[in-house]
């Protein structure tokens, strides 16, 4: 599903640059459930900033599901971006004037979804995270953990092949973040890839495959045995 | 780009904060009725002044015969000379685009002795002999009766149509004027009609102190011959009795033996050029409103740009995260562009409206009152002037937005949503 070969970037701060990756290579099977681990200034976030297309890199190959990721000029960049990917932040980046449903319709709204069926199909995702009940709320009626999971079904509305996840859990207690993970879990079992960002040893091994960066560079890469999330509620 | 969801979105987020988007709608509101009130005001005034003319033939000018100033064809300079009525044909027929050529004689005037007599009263009036046109040159309403007609001319009746001035000086109150005489200078004249003119020019007064007869029925009672004593002339409509008033002259120059650049001959009073200097006052006034009107509006627009860079500020989040979930920097530049050309539009309208509000309440006051002597009447705007306010707005509402938008797709997705 992702392949990266060769990957660098590096970002200029005044006069010296400095290296973010370097070199990372990299692939991805449809279905996994991947954690990139690493501390700060790791470049875990750049990694997956560029996977996301928000970024691009300075040299190295991204192919993903076969499609070429390079030289995209925004407009292809935003379509690709709808299309393809999901993206789950840790701040969950909702619109706070807009009620929980009209948040998970958005996506759907810039595919140019007619408004009737966009908010069916969002309605559909809100009951999947369990937050049907929630659709007509302000995300600053909700708490953390709801919050997240409304960003979830977002980042699930566009149907994208990839869920990219920002330290989903970064903002919310353990108790909550277990029952994130269990629905991220839940996801993957019905066989979408998720990419999760998290420096958080606990999360990591509820994925089944742990990335370790350091410094620019993949240390370690090895598949684990998932700890189901439900097991430690 | 006009969809319904897209105007939920504009108005989503416009709504998310009232207080600052009515504030800062205030602004062109405020703008765009001080164009409007001033645009009508300058209306107002135009029409009170043109009120002022009473509906007088404005593509006019009057002539009147001088002495020579120059010798010609062995004639002297200083001789004494008349129009003839022949003057009158000749006229019409070698001068084109001519409405109407009407010859008028006149007798008596203001401070002038008694000349008019009706039983024991008598009174000092100005009295003219006019064609049925005159009515269409320098209107006046018919009270009561009719004005002179053809038939009055070709049969010389010694017919009146008399002011209502006249009438409260020669007859009691309540007294029926039809089929009544007048003595003219000894001469008995039936009064078939009554007028009232309108306008304020010259004396209103002494405006209603007329008595009209018809022109050969005035040359035969008191010995006028064929001698006219001035003329009123009116140009067709499209062209103007400044550019043509130089073929009357030379007609008249030529039958009467007047040397061709002796202007002094001739003397004329050319109403549309008066008018036309009016007329440049009111164009220089609506250059007024309009400059003024847009500086204000300006300022209005200015505070909406403002807003907007500030509103892109406040969102740069909310636009990252759009962006992150597939809107086209198109999509981002135009909500920006359309909320501001939105707040622009509703709050110019409102402007409008309330503008013209306050102009109906204006008009709803001067509805009692007599406006003829005021200088000012009617104060309004056409739907031309909405028209050009509406793209105004919609100008101003894009160059306000213009900005802000492109600020908004500087922002990069992950600059935004590194902001937490």
């Amino acid at each position: 599903m992702i392949e990266i070969k060769d990957l660098h970037k590096s970002y200029k701060m005044g006069s010296n640059s400095l290296h973010v990756l370097k070199g990372i290579n990299f692939n991805v099977q449809e279905g996994e459930l991947v954690s990139i681990m690493g501390s700060s200034g790791s470049g875990k976030s750049t990694l997956l900033n560029i996977l996301g297309m928000l970024d691009e890199a300075d040299s190295g190959s991204y192919t993903l599901d076969g499609l070429p990721i390079k030289n995209l000029n925004e407009k292809i960049a935003a379509r690709y971006r709808n299309k393809f990917l999901g993206f789950i932040f840790q701040s969950f980046n909702l619109i706070s004037y807009k009620s929980a449903l009209d948040n998970v319709a958005l996506p759907l709204y810039y595919q140019g979804v007619k408004s009737k069926e966009r908010l069916d199909v969002a309605m559909s995702y809100l009951e999947k995270v369990g937050l049907a009940d929630w659709a007509g709320h302000l995300p600053n009626e909700l708490s953390g953990g709801q919050k997240q999971r409304v960003a979830i079904a977002r980042a699930l509305a566009s149907n994208p092949k990839v869920l990219l996840a920002d330290e989903p859990t970064g903002a919310l207690d353990t108790k909550t973040s277990y029952e994130v993970m269990d629905l991220i879990q839940g996801i993957n079992d019905e066989g979408r890839t998720i990419l999760i960002v998290t420096h958080e040893h606990d999360i990591a091994e509820m994925t089944r495959r742990i990335v370790n960066l350091k410094d620019g560079v993949i240390i370690d890469d090895s598949k684990v045995n998932q700890v189901r999330a439900l097991s430690n509620v | 780009m006009f969809s319904k969801d897209n105007w939920s979105e504009i108005i989503e987020a416009l709504t998310s904060n009232w207080f600052r988007t009515v504030l800062t709608a205030f602004g062109v509101l405020w703008g765009i009725f001080i164009l409007v009130i001033l645009l009508a005001a300058g209306k107002g005034l135009e029409n009170g002044v043109k009120q002022g003319f009473g509906g007088m033939a404005t593509n006019s000018m009057f002539m009147w015969a001088q002495t020579p100033s120059k010798p010609y064809k062995g004639l002297p300079k200083g001789r004494r000379y008349n129009f003839k009525t022949g003057d009158v044909e000749a006229i019409k027929q070698n001068v084109p685009n001519l409405r109407f050529v009407s010859p008028r004689n006149q007798l008596g005037g203001f401070g002038g002795a008694n000349n008019v007599v009706r039983g024991l009263k008598t009174g000092a009036f100005n009295v003219y002999g006019d064609y049925p046109e005159v009515i269409q040159q320098e209107p006046m309403d018919i009270t009561s009766g009719r004005f002179i007609n053809y038939s009055d001319i070709e049969d010389n009746r010694k017919v009146a149509i008399i002011g209502e001035g006249v009438i409260k000086d020669m007859y009691d109150p309540g007294e029926d004027i039809i089929g009544s005489y007048i003595k003219i200078n000894g001469v008995n004249f039936m009064v078939i009609g009554s007028y009232k003119k309108k306008g304020n020019n010259g004396n209103p007064e002494e405006n209603q102190k007329q008595i009209f007869v018809p022109f050969t029925a005035f040359s035969q009672a008191f010995n006028m011959a064929d001698n006219v004593g001035w003329m009123a002339i009116t140009a067709e409509d499209g062209s103007s009795i400044t550019s043509l008033k130089t073929q009357v002259f030379d007609v008249i120059k030529s039958r009467h033996s007047l040397h061709p650049e002796d202007d002094r001959a001739i003397g004329n009073f050319d109403l549309y050029e008066e008018f036309s200097k009016i007329n440049g006052l009111f164009v220089a006034l609506k250059a007024v409103a309009y400059f003024v009107g847009i500086l204000v509006l300006l300022s209005g627009i200015i505070g909406i740009s403002n807003i907007m860079l500030i509103v892109v500020k406040e969102r740069t989040n909310e636009i990252g995260v759009r962006r992150a979930l597939g809107a086209t920097p198109w999509n981002i530049r135009g909500q920006i562009l359309m909320e501001s050309i939105f707040l622009t539009i509703i709050s110019g309208m409102a402007g409008i409206v309330l503008a013209t509000g306050v102009i109906a309440l204006v008009n709803m006051q001067l509805e009692g009152v007599d406006t003829s002597t005021m200088m000012f009447a009617n104060p309004s705007v056409d739907l031309g002037v909405v028209f050009v306010a509406l793209s105004i707005l919609i100008i101003s509402g894009l160059l306000a937005g213009l900005i802000p938008a492109q600020n908004a797709i500087k922002i990069q997705p992950v600059d935004a949503l590194r902001t937490e």
